[in-house]
C-alpha cells in the first residue's frame, strides 16, 4: 500500500492535488498530516507527500510533524511541498523561486528522470541542496529534483506532466 | 470561504461550481465574453449564462473581451478583481480539466491578487467525468461541434449512455477526446441539480 499526505488547507484541494494521484496508483491510503500516526507509516510500504495549492504553507510551520523522515528507510516521494519538507528536515533552507506552467528541466543522464525534458510546476519556492542528496534535476532557476538512498523529492507535479514516474517508477524503488 | 466560478454554462464550469458549492460560498459568477470563436482561454458561446446565472440565483460579473492573446488576460484579471472588491472573494473555481495552458494562466493571475484557486476536476478522467455528470443529474446539451466525426447533427444532443457510447466509439476511432476537452465540442447545461425551479 502507498500512504498518500495530504497537506492540503480545504478539502476541495484534495480533487487537485490528492485525487490525480491516487488515481494513478491501485492500492493507497490518504491521511492528512495533522492526523498521521505512526502505525500508519509502519502499515505502508511507500509513502508520498503530496503537492498542495500556492497559497498554502501551513506545514512549513509544523515541520516538527514531520520528524519522522530523518529516520524514514522506506521509498518516499516528496512532491512540490513534499520536496520542500524532505530538504527542510535535512537541513537545506527554502530558496525563492516562483514558477507556474510548463518548465524545461535539465535532468542527471544516469537517473531515472533521464527522460525527463518539461515538467508542471506551481510553487513559491524550491531548496538549496541538502547535504547528503543528489541534485537530479535542475530549471534555470532552481532545483527541481533530490535523492539520497530511497528518499527522492521533486519539485514538479508529475501527477500532470510525467505520469509514468507515479504509475511506474515510484512504483519500482 | 467565498469563491467565484469561472463559469461559461459549459459542463465543466458548471460541475466545477456544482463541487465547490458543497464546501464553500458561492458567492457569484464570472464570465468572458469572448468575440474570438477560437480563443484558447475562454468557451464560446456565452450567450446563455444570463439566463443559467438566475436559475442559479447567483450573481453575474459578464465582462466583453475581444479575446486577443495580449489582451484576454488583462480583462480575466479585471472581471476576478472586479469579483474580490464587490463579493470579497477569497478563491476562484474554473473547470479546467486538462488544459495547462489556461490553468496556469489562472493560477498566475490568482496569485497576484492574493487569491486561492480551485480546480476540482484537474486531471480527472475523460470518461469518468462524461458519466459522473450523467449519474449526478446534469441535463448538457451540445451547442458547437469541432473534430473529424462530428457533424452538425449532433448539435442539439443531450448528453445521455447513448452519445456517451457514440463518443467511446469515436475516440476509439480516431482519438476524439471524450469529454471535448480541447474545444472538440462546447456543451451548455440545461439542467442540474443546483438550478432552482
Amino acid at each position: 500500500m502507498i500512504l498518500i499526505i495530504n497537506l492540503n488547507k480545504y478539502k476541495l484541494h484534495d480533487l487537485e492535488f490528492i485525487r490525480p494521484i491516487t488515481d494513478l496508483l491501485d492500492d493507497s491510503k490518504v491521511i492528512h498530516y495533522k492526523t498521521l500516526k505512526r502505525k500508519d507509516l509502519e502499515k505502508a510500504d511507500k509513502v508520498i507527500i503530496a503537492g498542495t495549492s500556492l497559497k498554502d504553507s501551513d506545514y512549513l510551520k509544523e515541520l516538527d510533524k514531520f520528524s519522522w523522515i530523518k529516520s524514514y528507510r522506506k521509498p518516499f516521494l516528496g512532491i512540490c511541498a513534499g520536496m520542500q519538507i524532505l530538504g527542510l528536515i535535512h537541513g537545506a533552507k527554502l530558496k525563492k523561486a516562483k514558477e507556474i506552467g510548463v518548465t524545461k528541466l535539465k535532468t542527471k543522464t544516469d537517473s531515472m528522470l533521464k527522460k525527463i525534458t518539461q515538467a508542471y510546476s506551481l510553487h513559491q519556492y524550491s531548496i538549496t541542496l541538502p547535504k547528503g542528496f543528489t541534485k537530479l534535476a535542475e530549471s534555470d532557476k532552481c532545483i527541481h529534483a533530490i535523492k539520497k538512498d530511497n528518499l527522492y523529492g521533486v519539485l514538479f507535479h508529475p501527477e500532470v506532466i510525467n505520469k509514468e514516474l507515479i504509475k511506474k517508477d515510484i512504483i519500482c524503488i | 470561504m467565498r469563491l467565484a466560478v469561472l463559469f461559461s454554462g459549459g459542463k465543466d464550469s458548471a460541475f466545477a461550481l456544482y463541487k465547490a458549492s458543497k464546501l464553500h460560498k458561492i458567492s457569484c459568477l464570472i464570465t468572458l465574453d469572448s468575440k474570438n470563436p477560437d480563443s484558447y482561454m475562454f468557451h464560446t458561446p456565452v450567450d446563455k449564462v444570463d439566463f443559467l446565472a438566475q436559475r442559479l440565483s447567483l450573481p453575474l460579473i459578464k465582462i466583453s473581451t475581444l479575446g486577443k492573446k495580449e489582451t484576454e488576460l488583462q480583462d480575466l484579471k479585471l472581471a476576478i478583481q472586479k469579483a474580490k472588491r464587490d463579493y470579497k472573494i477569497q478563491g476562484l473555481v474554473t473547470g479546467a480539466v486538462a488544459s495547462i495552458y489556461q490553468a496556469s494562466r489562472i493560477q498566475s493571475i490568482c496569485h497576484e491578487l492574493d487569491l486561492y484557486c480551485f480546480n476540482p476536476l484537474w486531471q480527472k478522467d475523460q470518461l469518468e467525468l462524461i458519466n459522473e455528470l450523467v449519474k449526478e443529474k446534469f441535463k448538457v446539451k451540445i451547442v458547437k461541434v469541432a473534430a473529424d466525426g462530428l457533424d452538425e447533427s449532433w448539435i442539439g444532443k443531450i448528453i445521455d449512455k447513448t452519445i456517451i457510447q457514440d463518443l467511446i466509439d469515436l475516440n476509439k476511432k480516431n482519438g476524439l477526446n471524450i469529454a471535448g476537452e480541447g474545444g472538440e465540442l462546447e456543451t451548455e447545461v440545461i439542467d442540474c441539480p443546483l438550478f432552482k425551479k
